[in-house]
């Protein structure tokens, strides 16, 4: 359907990052991509055995709350509750508290344009879900009109799907295309690819499908649409940010990442930040590179910041929803 | 055409680094392709409570279930690797001590523990092993003071490793007529068992669970430089109501211990220290009716195959060889990479070690502790030196020490042939020396070109690989794709000058009972 037929395959990419390297515009070239499944978890349940008290714990879930993508992906989602997302995305808790606002809100295409307007000019950004999220199961053309109507509207950042089916029935090209062609489509918005990982299932395919956005054009890529089990999991955003470590050695490019769905705890997000640290070092503990996909996640951040701050727990009640 | 296409949608456009245009992104030069682990969220101080750490200022010896005073009066001080401070003084046994312990060990065995029926020894061990886990953040706190080693492995895995090896060998003590089919096992008497410095609890309990286990009764000389926690656990014995004389603690340095082994009254020595320690122990037995087994150093390979899953192979590489500071004889020392993943293993290598956390041990966060003394550390560098005279290059994480206390910072030399001595002698401190190879068979050549033979891991994504290789690597513990795992029911133990005999599992319990017709 794109016309030209793409060398996508992972042995392909290699012969691709090998001629780069040639160019002199990369470094070495990892050649296997395998991930050991028990090691790989066992190293994810290192990061959460840091303790992150005081000082760090409170720099650490201010981070979190800058990172937050706030999202509503609910069929029922309104204007409406789309503002209380918003307002609460621009202003997450008492200013003297001294917490940052949250990175962007989350929202299906259609509600770009309230998202928009509520946000103002904030610096809050709009995310929008496109390609018919969460399956990413319709042609092609229908999806990147979803795309370019978003973008029209003004989303700053765009999160699609990739095509798990024809991932899982081999056809690599054909998925490296479709991102590639949404990337197109975005314009100025940032492309994050959810590869639903819980779909994927295993390491190895989760390495791949990382490789694969990436090199199609990924601004980030995500781990999950939150609508399947399992979603962000410590493992297999370690997997995700090795990929990410290894495309930039070869090429020089930073790639973020955005773990998504099932991080609902303070004390988890901290654990995905200890990994980040230790994967990544320093450059990418930005909201630029890193971002929680999280609907649930913020008060119980904000109730350990009060916490941290007061000294005392305070009733959820305390805490606005978004 | 095909990378046409790929330009277009990547869009790889280079930009200085200020301001990125949303839709392109920025593309480094290779120079400026370096991760940075510094201070941009650092981690604040997280150290385990140790306030209620109640330190005697002297251990006395425990001989016949009571602590006694040694017959010279002399005590030698203990002091914490990571401060330089003194923490207690220890009795320092002389012959006659020694004298006393094996003659209480003696009444024991013939009186009370080889008369006892096994069930009734094994609820002793159960109930020490339940002591110990009720204990053992005390214990795995005082292990982290006595030793340098951090809170991190001696909580998670120190102490639970001393509960688990009682907790199996006392599911032995009323089996062992089903251990060895056919052949009934009888105990030995009396074991002398010295235990070297860096795992002093779990090491203690290797060698006690299985000998009571059998129906022996012991004398055990722990490390000079980490006896405390040995004396902690002659008070469990106490609490558990273990009959006196059936352990006995003598403490001490090298002398003591030559006491031990000397001792006509004897049966089984047992031994886990130095090669060159394990080489005079054999003479001094040689020619008596003693039963020995060694465990002794090791320069292990692990050798990593270009099909790995080459970032687990490097997590491989980091708990191989800087676990426990490098004071593991079964460390993974000799690094050996598959030419064709060299520069992408050595890559991650460096950016790993620049994770690594060195400091107060008792700090939560701590990877890498102190170095257990100031011998030990001079040995490292005296080995390091050499390294670097005959031309090797070293890596080293940048990490601030402490100003106090022996350190010695995660490091690892490239560059090193099977000339070196880096290659050839055991540094035991955290320090790796990496070598390439070509092919399975020169990596199998190269893993056995030791006088070692203690252990060994590959990593490879092969299984068959890995039988292939395993069944030829002349090493009593193989890891595969794993690397420092253990466990009480798996056989542990060397092979040439790593010494002879296996602790752990069933095997365990061989070295502690003469086999006889049923």
């Amino acid at each position: 359907m794109l016309g030209i037929p793409m060398p996508t395959s992972p042995a392909n990419m290699h012969a691709i990052a090998r001629a780069e390297n040639r160019n002199g515009t990369s470094g070495p070239v990892r050649l296997s991509h395998t991930i050991d499944q028990i090691m790989v978890e066992e190293r994810a349940a290192a990061f959460a055995k840091r303790s992150i008290k005081t000082s760090a714990k409170l720099a650490g879930l201010k981070m979190a709350i800058s990172m937050m993508d706030l999202t509503t992906l609910e069929g029922k989602d309104t204007p409406g509750k789309v503002a209380f997302v918003c307002r609460k995305a621009m202003q997450p808790m008492d200013p003297r508290y001294e917490v940052p606002s949250c990175a962007a809100v989350c929202v299906y295409s259609n509600l770009v344009r309230p998202a928009k307007k509520f946000l103002g000019n904030s610096g809050v950004k709009v995310a929008s879900v496109a390609t018919a999220f969460p399956t990413g199961l319709m042609p092609l053309k229908l999806k990147l009109q979803e795309v370019r109507s978003a973008a029209r509207d003004g989303a700053d950042e765009i999160d699609m799907v990739i095509d798990r089916g024809q991932f899982l029935a081999g056809n690599h090209n054909r998925v490296f295309d479709e991102i590639a062609a949404t990337k197109e489509a975005c314009g100025a918005a940032h492309l994050k690819v959810i590869l639903e990982t819980g779909e994927l299932q295993t390491y190895d395919n989760v390495r791949i499908a990382s490789e694969i956005a990436m090199r199609a054009g990924a601004d980030f890529i995500k781990t999950s649409t939150g609508k399947v089990t399992p979603a962000a999991t410590m493992p297999v955003t370690l997997v995700m940010l090795e990929a990410i470590r290894d495309y930039f050695y070869e090429t020089g490019i930073r790639i973020g990442m955005k773990p998504a769905g099932g991080i609902k705890t303070a004390k988890q997000s901290l654990a995905y930040l200890v990994m980040l640290k230790e994967t990544l070092g320093d450059d990418w503990l930005t909201p630029d590179l890193f971002r929680f996909g999280a609907s649930t996640l913020a008060n119980d951040v904000l109730m350990q910041i009060a916490k941290t701050v007061d000294g005392n727990y305070q009733g959820a009640d305390y805490f606005s929803l978004p | 055409m095909a990378s046409k296409k790929l330009s277009r949608a990547t869009k790889l456009v280079v930009l200085p680094r200020t301001a990125p245009v949303a839709h392109e992104r920025v593309v480094l030069p290779v120079s400026e392709r370096r991760l940075s682990f510094g201070d941009k969220w650092s981690y604040a101080p997280a150290p385990e409570a140790h306030n209620y750490i109640q330190l005697k200022p002297r251990y006395q010896l425990f001989i016949g279930g009571k602590f006694v005073a040694p017959r010279s009066g002399k005590y030698f001080d203990s002091i914490n690797p990571a401060t330089e401070e003194k923490l207690a003084e220890i009795a320092e046994a002389d012959a006659r001590d020694v004298d006393l312990a094996v003659k209480s060990a003696r009444r024991a065995y013939k009186n009370v523990w080889s008369k006892m029926a096994g069930r009734e020894r094994g609820k002793f061990l159960y109930r020490i092993a339940r002591i110990i886990q009720e204990k053992s953040r005390e214990l795995a706190v005082l292990e982290t003071m006595d030793g340098g080693k951090t809170i991190k492995e001696s909580r998670d895995i120190d102490l639970p490793l001393v509960a688990a090896h009682f907790f199996y060998y006392a599911g032995w003590a009323d089996k062992l007529e089903y251990a060895f089919p056919g052949r009934a096992a009888q105990p030995l008497g009396v074991a002398g068992q010295i235990i070297p410095w860096n795992f002093p609890l779990l090491m203690a309990a290797w060698k006690l669970a299985p000998a009571l286990a059998c129906g022996n009764t012991c004398v055990l000389k722990p490390a000079e430089t980490t006896s405390i926690t040995a004396m902690h656990l002659a008070e469990i014995f106490q609490e558990a109501g273990l009959p006196d004389g059936v352990v006995n603690i003598v403490t001490g340095a090298g002398e003591t211990g030559k006491a031990l082994v000397d001792h006509s009254d004897v049966n089984k020595i047992a031994f886990t220290g130095s090669t060159s320690v394990g080489k005079l122990l054999t003479q001094a037995v040689a020619g008596t009716k003693k039963k020995l087994t060694l465990e002794l150093g090791g320069k292990a390979a692990n050798i990593i195959f270009e099909d790995a899953a080459i970032d687990q192979a490097v997590e491989g590489i980091i708990s191989g060889i800087y676990f426990n500071q490098g004071h593991v004889c079964c460390a993974g020392s000799r690094l050996l990479v598959q030419e064709g993943v060299f520069p992408a293993v050595i890559r991650k290598l460096r950016d790993r070690i620049a994770t690594l956390r060195i400091g107060n041990p008792l700090d939560k966060n701590t990877d890498i502790g102190a170095i257990n003394s100031r011998m030990q550390l001079d040995k490292i560098c005296e080995l390091v030196d050499s390294g670097l005279k005959q031309g090797a290059e070293l890596v080293q994480s940048n990490a601030k020490l402490p100003a106090k206390g022996y350190w010695y910072p995660p490091s690892f030399f490239t560059g090193v042939t099977a000339s070196h001595r880096i290659a050839q002698e055991e540094i035991f401190g955290p320090v790796l020396s990496v070598m390439t190879f070509r092919t399975p068979e020169e990596a199998i050549e190269r893993a056995n070109n030791t006088p070692y033979g203690l252990s060994a891991g590959i990593w490879t994504d092969k299984g068959s690989k890995i039988f292939k290789i395993i069944s030829k690597l002349r090493a009593g513990v193989v890891w595969a794709n794993t690397y420092n795992k253990f466990d009480p029911t798996s056989p542990f133990g060397g092979y040439k000058e790593s010494g002879f005999g296996r602790e752990g599992g069933r095997h365990g319990l061989l070295p502690y009972v003469t086999l006889t017709a049923p």
